[in-house]
């Protein structure tokens, strides 16, 4: 079992903060690698890129958004509930070198998996902007670690309530024409994944984006996870999640997501019906 | 002597009762629903007692076959479960799914003239039996050595080593990358064909002994090799299994429709997702759907669909029916519960949709020319034969390759050139001191019994290793 030390609520309660027991996780993790996580007997598998770890307390912490009945199920859990599965680390750790200037971009949640990797970054002697964005204000999240990760950060909203009025490929742009800049990293929704890498292969700058297709073990062997890459199909749960994000093939992507989308919405909303009957 | 074995030749094999093929067809019960004290004792009589024993000689574990079909043919079922045990950790698994037919029962003397003694259905009454009645003893153990062992991965050859090294007084942990213990036998091998209460009853009787059980515990990535020797552990024994699926490489490969028979099974059987909506994990239920593959695993996915409602399943498979690898019986079961069979076909492209959701495949028909290098006449396409077949779920049962998720860890243990593990055949020892493997990590994808038998080799090596320190 693997218990909750520490929860918080985000976004108007659709994003959830779990920091979890798992000591011998938090001692291995590295920046860029997920953990599998299941909330009972009859739960489903869920992979999650970790938003932080601390290995002297033992502890890996997760940051999650709403959107079925998994992760509704995870939301009922409380501080002093506990995960019955915590499986990982699992993926590639990203790499981290110093290579100068660079852009880490965050959307939605992904701005969670982002925060190690831009502190990561920024600790290997990088010049790091930060630029996350979110629809309005209320709906972002960890703006102050995200300060702290980074040299300079960057708010976008989409209605203007905070920071730049727009989308954070604009803001990105203004920088990229500024020049030098060597590697952009951005996490996020997949339009946002795809819009980022549409931009930055004008400019010619590498890009690397983190991936989170359906998956069920998390350790290559159902391949639920494929993805296409450069034309080859890769396996995300181990040759990634971290990919070029120049040869992600994110329409097939977008539509394999989907596959679920009926028997999800069903579970979901018979889940909904019995708990709002009690 | 000769008068009596010619009547037990003629004696017929006592069948096995099954559920009926249009009943069963559509549920997740087991098939084959086992035999009465009465059959069993029947059956067993007719066993020759033959002093030098072949089918001994055909089983990878070595069972003391004659012994305890006469111990249950006495009636001695404590007796013939303790004789079982001896030789094999998981009798309830292996009287199900083992192949004896090209094993134990195809050397069996009384299968020279008329069908062999029913070893498997035997062995199967004997742990049914002890779990339904028995006295719950446990086998005697050896004195405690002090000496720690860690297997990595909880599947057949793994609880096969943990067993074994058990009894000998050594102090055994077992490290599982799923959150169940059980490997192929709770993800992999369908309910209707091996009941996962079944499993974890075998898993719970190591446990009871004192092997360790812990779960979630991914070797490579949790915690490596070398750390479990800091841990203390004198020696490692991997039996990971195989565990990466192949694909065909043809063109919509990635439509949505289209999955691992790994995947589909995992949902179905470890997942559960044959409930769903009563558990969480979701699974694509497919109205016609295609198995690409004939092996043991294309039939349990075939099954498996039927059995979630389709209204049509079709393997798909380039040989002729005498190539396909699966067992007769499984064949057979397939056939009888409605399943198609398309031989000498090979699908050259997948066809999707708009919303990129697989409708369709196009095959071509095959015909066999010379034997290839598997001493298989080889198929060859038929020009211009293309047709296609409906379909909106594809299962791929063609076979998996060695993981490497751990090996990738693990450099100073060698692999061959497909990343199985290089071990010496006749201990299982591999190249990085201290550490054996077995199972199909090794061989590649095999059967459970064959897995088994490289556990039981090895953990007669590692114990002579911990003893006597070779």
């Amino acid at each position: 079992m693997f218990k909750i030390v520490k929860r918080e609520e985000m976004s108007e309660g659709t994003v959830i903060l779990n920091e979890i027991e798992a000591p011998l996780i938090a001692q291995k993790a590295l920046p860029g690698q997920f953990v599998i996580l299941k909330a009972n007997e009859d739960g489903e598998r869920i992979p999650l890129t970790m938003a932080d770890t601390d290995p002297e307390k033992g502890t890996v912490t997760i940051i999650y958004m709403v959107v079925g009945k998994s992760t509704a199920l995870f939301k009922e859990l409380q501080v002093g509930d506990s995960f019955q599965d915590v499986i990982g680390p699992l993926g590639k750790a990203t790499h981290l070198e110093k290579v100068g200037k660079v852009i880490c971009v965050g959307g939605g949640t992904g701005v969670a998996v982002l925060h190690p990797i831009t502190r990561g970054l920024k600790d290997a002697g990088n010049d790091v902007t930060c630029i996350i964005g979110a629809r309005n204000k209320d709906l972002l999240i960890i703006e102050e670690q995200m300060k702290a990760a980074s040299h300079d950060l960057r708010v976008c909203t989409d209605d203007g309530s905070y920071g730049h009025h727009g989308f954070v490929t604009e803001v990105m742009k203004e920088i990229l024409d500024e020049g030098d800049t060597k590697l952009v990293v951005a996490i996020g929704p997949v339009p946002m994944m795809k819009a980022v890498s549409n931009i930055t292969k004008e400019y010619d700058v590498e890009t690397l984006v983190s991936l989170n297709p359906i998956m069920v073990d998390g350790t290559g062997m159902c391949g639920g996870c494929r993805v296409t890459i450069g034309g080859e199909t890769k396996f995300a749960c181990v040759d990634g999640p971290e990919f070029d994000g120049h040869k992600v093939d994110y329409d097939e992507l977008m539509l394999r997501l989907n596959a679920y989308r009926e028997e999800e919405q069903k579970s979901h909303d018979h889940y909904c019906t019995i708990r709002d009957a009690k | 002597m000769v008068e009596k074995a010619a009547k037990k030749t003629k004696t017929p094999r006592v069948a096995m009762p099954e559920q009926d093929p249009q009943i069963r067809a559509r549920n997740f019960l087991e098939v084959p629903t086992g035999y009465t004290m009465k059959m069993a004792q029947e059956e067993a009589s007719r066993c020759l007692q033959c002093r030098k024993p072949s089918c001994v000689a055909g089983c990878p574990v070595g069972v003391d076959i004659p012994g305890f079909i006469d111990l249950i043919a006495q009636g001695d079922m404590t007796g013939a479960i303790r004789n079982l045990w001896g030789k094999n950790a998981l009798p309830a698994v292996c009287g199900r799914v083992c192949p004896q037919e090209s094993q134990c029962e195809g050397l069996c003397i009384v299968g020279r003239k008329g069908e062999p003694v029913a070893v498997g259905n035997l062995e199967r009454f004997c742990a049914d039996y002890e779990r339904e009645n028995g006295t719950g003893e446990l086998p005697p153990r050896g004195p405690l050595t002090g000496k720690k062992v860690a297997v990595v991965g909880a599947g057949p050859s793994g609880l096969t080593v943990a067993g074994d090294l058990i009894v000998k007084g050594h102090d055994v942990t077992i490290y599982e990358a799923f959150h169940k213990p059980g490997g192929v036998l709770v993800y992999g091998i369908p309910e209707f064909r091996l009941p996962k209460a079944i499993v974890a009853q075998e898993v719970n009787f190591l446990e009871r002994q004192g092997v360790k059980v812990e779960c979630n515990a991914v070797v490579g990535r949790t915690v490596s090799i070398d750390e479990l020797f800091e841990q203390d552990y004198d020696a490692v024994y991997v039996g990971v299994g195989a565990g990466l699926p192949r694909f065909m490489n043809i063109p919509g490969e990635n439509y949505v429709g289209i999955l691992s028979a790994n995947e589909y099974l995992t949902r179905a059987n470890l997942m559960k997702a044959y409930k769903y909506p009563d558990v969480d994990t979701p699974i694509p239920i497919g109205k016609n759907v295609v198995v690409l593959g004939a092996g043991n695993v294309a039939m349990d996915s075939a099954r498996t669909a039927m059995r979630l409602g389709a209204e049509s399943v079709k393997i798909v498979y380039r040989r002729s029916r005498e190539e396909m690898p699966a067992r007769n019986a499984e064949i057979h079961h397939a056939e009888e519960e409605g399943i198609e069979l398309f031989l000498l076909t090979n699908p050259t492209k997948y066809i999707g949709n708009e919303k990129g959701r697989l409708t369709g495949m196009e095959c071509l028909r095959m015909e066999l020319g010379e034997p290839d290098d598997s001493g298989r006449r080889r198929p060859v396409a038929i020009e211009g034969s293309e047709f296609e077949v409906d379909c909106d779920l594809c299962i791929v049962a063609v076979g998996s390759g060695a993981n490497p998720l751990l090996t990738s860890e693990t450099p100073d243990m060698e692999l061959n050139r497909w990343g199985n593990v290089v071990t010496n055949e006749a201990t299982g020892k591999t190249t990085k001191k201290g550490v054996w493997a077995g199972g199909d990590i090794v061989t590649g994808a095999a059967t459970v019994i064959l897995a088994m038998g490289a556990g039981r080799e090895a953990a007669d090596s590692i114990h002579d290793y911990l003893e006597l320190g070779w």
